[in-house]
């Protein structure tokens, strides 16, 4: 974010978030002409999308030109949250990064697995560099969660390549 | 008195043994949620909700019950210790609270605020049983024309006139709307926005939205803006209070009451309102007014009080007319969807024994939460000292194993990563998230209310103003989206001259 004082504040990301819903607007609006109407039901599954999509694409302009008029967002503060540095998007990308593997392994390795890389691998990406300390704990979360669900809740989770240890 | 007697035989139906241990258990859970930081009381309910999927509807919502005003408790003990308010109901406990931890009064400040939340979810809850029965009862009579009004007010009452920006309310609110339509028709059955996908013709899990949204949305925005610098967190013993705690608390406590349920009640969610009304009140009333802002027992107490009873407050319109107006009670709404419960006005009617059992648990989770969090505040402030990448990778992980549970399909884990992106955009652009997850409950009820009257009406778009009722609340719609344009036209006025309290507080944060 560009939060110095002398440059015009003038947010351009915002400029990509009003496209961004021009274009979702559009789309249910497009998405609902492909419906059917019945015959009992005078008003059919259209209208509602076509209120939602056109108005969410009304708020895209709004929103541009409320950024051209120097309009700026109020970022949420927390606990955690330092919002006096420059925001650090690296991490952020390597965190999705974990989750892609996870969604991809998690069929094929197993809950207890995928759940232990998971929960490193995160830590990791946070800046943690006491990996074998977070793998055991991944380990024992993921083995733990996994029996928890199986005899407690009766869920069984993916047991992937450990199926017949676990 | 038929309601007492109905409160009583759910009281009954609740304090069996084993649910006992359900509620001992999620108030363990739900403190100890709420106390890591950066987790506020609906991220701990969306976090919690896959622990209760196994069990049957009346033990799982003792189990909520118990959640629920655990990380409401755990959420103002983070804010005394640390003085970082995870949410905006906080704040106002945050100023005095802190002030007094750092005088070394934590653990006063501490009990009056367990005792003033014990207080105020009793008398909120039982409040709840009184009215929610008496609204229900003129719920049912009303029709579909009225019932969308009604939702279209709540909507707009939490997007045009609580929020900073109304415009960025609003956008917020479609967005949730549009993911609300995703799926098949619920009239036709034909799929929309559906980009072919079966998972998505089977409509999205709502908890899979919630915890996307709130969990992993905050994960990814804490991730971006790590603070370097870890926080002071303040050492604490049992909690305790003399004599002349109790004759100052016991005041602010009931004024906070009476000033939160209102505010919980109708449908003008949030508690930051009642929370900043207590404390202004109890420091123009307290007779050592020159103690505020140098940590005032009755600062804590009040607005505490009054975040509690408004918690209790917003079971009148979830129960009644199944309108969620926090957060929170959106993320028990969807729970509740996931048993088979429809939201709506027929609920309290139809669903009498669940909702009196969830009334009766509320008591008793409130109730063990004093009994247990007393003497454990010692162990919970210790929580706080979690290193945060261990923190929010646990956090991913049972964000991950909730998303998962729910189908068991790994295409979950990945909707949970969309919308845990939507939440970190969200967070970026200033755009609330209340407004969006109301939207996404609430646009298919709205829509089937929507085309339910107009097909009374045979598609006349006059059918929408039918009842008197529907009239009256358009015309109430009208005149608050006035107040908030005209909210918005006096907000440079607003900035030049600032709120002393507002100021004080920032300072503090700094």
């Amino acid at each position: 974010m560009s939060t110095s004082i002398d440059t015009p504040r003038i947010d351009r990301g915002q400029y990509v978030l009003a496209a961004v819903l021009v274009v979702v607007g559009a789309f249910t609006v497009y998405d609902a002409t492909s419906l059917s109407v019945g015959f009992a039901d005078p008003v059919g599954p259209r209208v509602f999308p076509y209120v939602v999509g056109s108005i969410l694409a009304l708020l895209g302009v709004l929103l541009a030109l409320a950024t051209a008029r120097g309009s700026l967002p109020e970022p949420e503060g927390g606990e955690d949250v330092d919002l006096t540095q420059s925001p650090d998007w690296v991490t952020v990308a390597k965190l999705v990064g974990v989750l892609a593997f996870t969604i991809a392994t998690v069929g094929l390795l197993g809950w207890a697995l995928t759940g232990a890389i998971l929960f490193a691998g995160a830590a990791w990406a946070l800046g943690s560099r006491t990996l074998i300390r977070d793998v055991l704990v991944g380990l024992v979360l993921a083995v733990g969660s996994w029996y928890g669900f199986y005899v407690g809740l009766g869920i069984p989770l993916a047991p992937g390549v450990l199926d017949g240890i676990l | 008195m038929g309601d007492l007697d109905l409160l009583w035989g759910g009281l009954q139906a609740a304090a069996t043994p084993e649910n006992l241990m359900y509620a001992a258990i999620g108030v363990l859970l739900g403190t100890f949620v709420g106390v890591l930081p950066g987790i506020g009381p609906a991220m701990a309910v969306a976090l919690l909700l896959p622990v209760t999927f196994g069990l049957e509807p009346t033990s799982a919502f003792i189990m909520f019950a118990g959640i629920y005003y655990g990380g409401m408790y755990g959420g103002s003990t983070t804010s005394i210790l640390l003085n970082t308010p995870g949410e905006s109901a906080s704040v106002m406990t945050a100023i005095e609270g802190n002030k007094m931890a750092k005088a070394g009064r934590a653990s006063q400040a501490l009990a009056t605020a367990a005792i003033g939340s014990f207080v105020a979810g009793t008398i909120g809850t039982l409040l709840v049983a009184f009215f929610a029965p008496k609204l229900a009862g003129i719920a049912v009579e009303i029709g579909a024309p009225s019932y969308f009004a009604v939702m279209v007010l709540a909507l707009v009452m939490t997007t045009a006139v609580l929020g900073a920006s109304p415009l960025r309310g609003f956008i917020a609110l479609f967005v949730g709307l549009t993911v609300g339509l995703i799926g098949q028709d619920l009239n036709t059955g034909q799929p929309r926005l559906s980009l072919g996908l079966p998972q998505l013709i089977d409509r999205i899990d709502i908890v899979v939205v919630a915890v996307g949204i709130f969990a992993l949305g905050e994960a990814f925005w804490v991730a971006a803006h790590l603070r370097r610098t870890p926080l002071q967190i303040i050492p604490v013993g049992q909690p305790w209070m003399g004599r002349d705690d109790w004759r100052r608390s016991w005041k602010p406590w009931l004024r906070g009451t009476a000033l939160g349920f209102p505010f919980g009640a109708i449908p003008a969610g949030g508690a930051e309102i009642p929370t900043f009304l207590s404390y202004v009140t109890e420091r123009k009333l307290s007779r050592r007014g020159d103690e505020f802002g140098h940590g005032a027992i009755e600062g804590v107490a009040g607005p505490e009080a009054a975040n509690n009873a408004s918690a209790a407050g917003m079971f009148v319109p979830m129960l009644a007319l199944g309108l969620p107006v926090t957060a929170t009670a959106s993320v028990m709404l969807a729970a509740l969807q996931g048993y088979g419960i429809q939201p709506g006005p027929q609920l309290m009617t139809e669903q009498s024994d669940l909702v009196w059992t969830l009334l009766a648990s509320l008591l008793i989770g409130n109730t063990l939460l004093l009994v247990l969090n007393l003497p454990l505040a010692p162990l919970w402030a210790r929580l706080l000292r979690i290193p945060r990448p261990q923190l929010y990778a646990g956090i991913l992980f049972f964000a991950c194993l909730g998303a998962y549970a729910t189908n068991l399909d790994a295409f979950d884990i990945g909707l949970l990563l969309a919308f845990g992106l939507l939440g970190l955009t969200m967070r970026r652009f200033g755009l609330p998230v209340l407004p969006l997850i109301l939207g996404v409950i609430l646009g298919p009820l709205m829509e089937s209310k929507f085309r339910e009257a107009l097909a009374l009406s045979g598609g006349d778009y006059s059918g929408l103003l039918s009842e008197p009722l529907a009239v009256v609340v358009y015309v109430l719609i009208a005149l608050l989206l006035g107040v908030a344009a005209l909210r918005t036209r006096l907000v440079p006025v607003r900035a030049d001259a600032p709120d002393p309290d507002r100021s004080d507080d920032e300072l503090v944060s700094r």
